[in-house]
């Protein structure tokens, strides 16, 4: 605890024939600042511990697969050969389908609360939009199977099929489960992030923007379009990403809704896999120390491809809201 | 002239689409508590809020076991998380130029885009796998890890609202700074802080996936911290896959309670900064 005393600001030298009472508030300062140091010491040790954990569960695996593991599309638990890419695969795609959803709709609805809404409607459009992201994930999948599955299977999809079926995307046998419902299912949940940082954005865009535009005869929309987007175009970008950081990692509705199966289809109609879901469901009941090494590694890179895709998401947000303090509220 | 005409008709065509875009949005809010209170409302029961399951198969039992494991293991991991998180947020907001702000403040930010999943992986490396079972205590392990980000993030934003004059007039009136943080600093934020915890407790009230591999779940009434443990987000997962139509049933009426407990929770936490601190969010 002595090197609390180090930092920048720290009460250095008391001499001993300070007066007693500054003395006690000197002692009562260093102690108050050392136990704040420690919490605030135990976050990055935290953080440390984790990769360690995770670094030391997935050694075996490591040891076994290197690199190969990502592009190798075997999974025998019992051979103990393990490949992930058809987990790499899902999670992406699943997560594509997911902003190709989420995306129009939340700037729609982001664009049309800050620019065009009446005052009234703004406060409370946006606060029931963020009830969505109150709901738990499990909750989701609850309803995905009940409701959504039976829904997309006995109507959305035959028509999908119908309409489009000529795109490879949209042929094959209807399940239900399947990487297009835990797409869909994804999008409801990452719309309330992305529509409330893209907000937070489009509010720290100056006036003068969209008076600049409406003075020169744009219409209400032109102005958006043209002066006030592009402004805020790399924050919007970043509230994207942010969406789909939270898409790979979301774990238990889409493990109940995509069907659950090691294989790599061009089809959405087809079942897939995550690499949360492949953890969620397959690491309870693991045996090999293999088969966990293997889920620990795809933990691993779960871990290290989310913590990219945030801070990428987090230095394009900052670029725009610099000082604002936009996406600190919605992480 | 006909341009001009056109471009307003683009214009307003536009805005139709994103009122569309609203109302596409606000559709899965309102089917999903819909359809929770249709297909849960039934269910609860006297019995649901004080029983344990009935053996597969046969009718009757409740989710008291679950309610029992989701209060203690969240309640141990906001003992562990919050003080932390928001002692961690003290920090963070009062030394704002020491080099361990700008680590802490940046692991925060990472921490919380890690996936819940992975937070649960690690507590089983941590503590299941040592200790060779599951346990609740586990669980919250997870949980608070959950939380300390979330805490310490909405701890600093506040504390920085506290205009410095505060702070000065209590210095210059010599106290010392610890006393004037608890009692001034704090104490001016406490609504802001409070709103903090209980959002971070209401999201974690409903993770389930750092459970999985920890906590485990149970059929049974237990107190045991170092024993798996039942929680409600597990038993509506437990419940929604089964093979019982009873299950299913139990499915819903355990999600709708979780759910009305995590709104509460969060309303609460609204409520809570309603009257000093406009929040917008």
């Amino acid at each position: 605890m002595t090197t609390t005393l180090s930092g920048p600001g720290a009460p250095e030298r008391v001499g001993l024939d300070a007066p007693p009472s500054l003395e006690r508030a000197s002692y009562g300062d260093t102690v108050f600042r050392a136990l704040l140091t420690v919490a605030a010491l135990a976050v990055p040790i935290l953080l440390a511990f984790l990769v360690y954990e995770l670094w030391a569960g997935s050694r075996l695996a490591i040891d076994k697969f290197g690199l190969d593991f990502v592009t190798s599309s075997t999974w025998d638990p019992v051979a103990e050969d393990f490949g992930a890419f058809p987990l790499i695969f899902g999670t992406l795609l699943s997560s594509v389908v997911a902003l190709v959803i989420a995306v129009p709709l939340s700037l729609g609805v982001a664009i049309y609360l800050v620019e065009f809404a009446p005052k009234a409607a703004r406060q409370p459009v946006a606060f029931l939009i963020s009830l969505l992201a109150a709901i738990p994930s499990v909750v989701y999948g609850l309803w995905g199977i009940f409701v959504l599955i039976p829904l997309l299977r006995s109507s959305v999809f035959p028509f999908l099929r119908d309409v489009f079926g000529f795109l490879p995307f949209f042929q094959g046998p209807i399940y239900g489960p399947s990487m297009l419902a835990a797409g869909i299912i994804l999008a409801i949940m990452i719309m309330p992030y992305v529509m409330s940082v893209s907000r937070e954005v489009l509010l720290a865009v100056p006036d003068t923007q969209r008076e600049a535009s409406l003075a020169l005869g744009a219409t209400r929309w032109e102005a958006v379009i043209t002066a006030v987007v592009p402004y805020a175009r790399s924050g919007i970008i970043g509230a994207v990403i942010l969406g789909l950081g939270r898409a790979l990692g979301e774990t238990m509705a889409v493990t109940m809704l995509i069907g659950n199966r090691h294989e790599v289809a061009a089809s959405l109609f087809a079942p897939g896999y995550t690499m949360a879901a492949a953890i969620a469901n397959e690491f309870s009941e693991a045996v090999g120390d293999m088969h966990l090494a293997a889920l620990a590694y795809v933990a691993f890179l779960l871990f290290v491809v989310t913590v990219l895709v945030n801070a990428g998401a987090r230095l394009l947000i900052w670029r725009v809201a610099r000082g604002s303090g936009a996406g600190s509220k919605a992480l | 002239m006909n341009r001009r005409i056109l471009r307003r008709l683009f214009s307003n065509l536009m805005v139709a689409l994103m009122i569309g875009a609203v109302v596409v949005a606000l559709l899965p809010l309102f089917f999903i508590l819909l359809d929770l209170v249709a297909k849960g409302a039934s269910s609860l029961s006297f019995d649901f809020f004080t029983k344990i399951p009935a053996p597969a198969g046969e009718s009757g039992g409740g989710v008291a076991h679950a309610i029992v494991g989701t209060l203690l293991i969240v309640g141990v991991a906001s003992l562990i998380g919050l003080p932390l998180g928001i002692a961690a947020g003290i920090y963070c907001a009062e030394y704002p130029g020491s080099r361990l702000t700008w680590v802490t403040r940046f692991v925060a930010d990472v921490m919380n885009g890690t996936p819940s999943i992975v937070v649960g992986v690690f507590a089983w490396a941590w503590i299941v796998a040592t200790q060779k079972h599951f346990s609740a205590l586990a669980g919250s392990a997870a949980l608070a890890m959950l939380m300390i980000p979330m805490v310490l993030r909405t701890t600093e934003e506040m504390i920085k609202l506290v205009p410095n004059s505060l702070r000065e007039a209590a210095l210059a009136l010599g106290y010392p700074r610890w006393r004037t943080n608890l009692t001034i600093v704090v104490r001016t934020t406490l609504p802001g802080i409070v709103t903090g915890s209980l959002l971070a407790v209401a999201r974690v009230s409903g993770e389930t996936a750092p459970l999985l591999f920890t906590a485990l779940g149970s059929q049974y009434l237990s107190f045991d911290l170092n024993q798996p443990m039942a929680a409600l987000p597990l038993t509506v997962f437990t419940y929604a896959t089964g093979p019982y139509e009873e299950w299913h049933r139990y499915a819903w009426a355990a999600a709708l309670i979780l759910i009305l407990v995590v709104f509460v929770l969060s309303l609460g936490a609204r409520l809570a900064t309603r009257q000093r601190f406009t929040l917008n969010g």
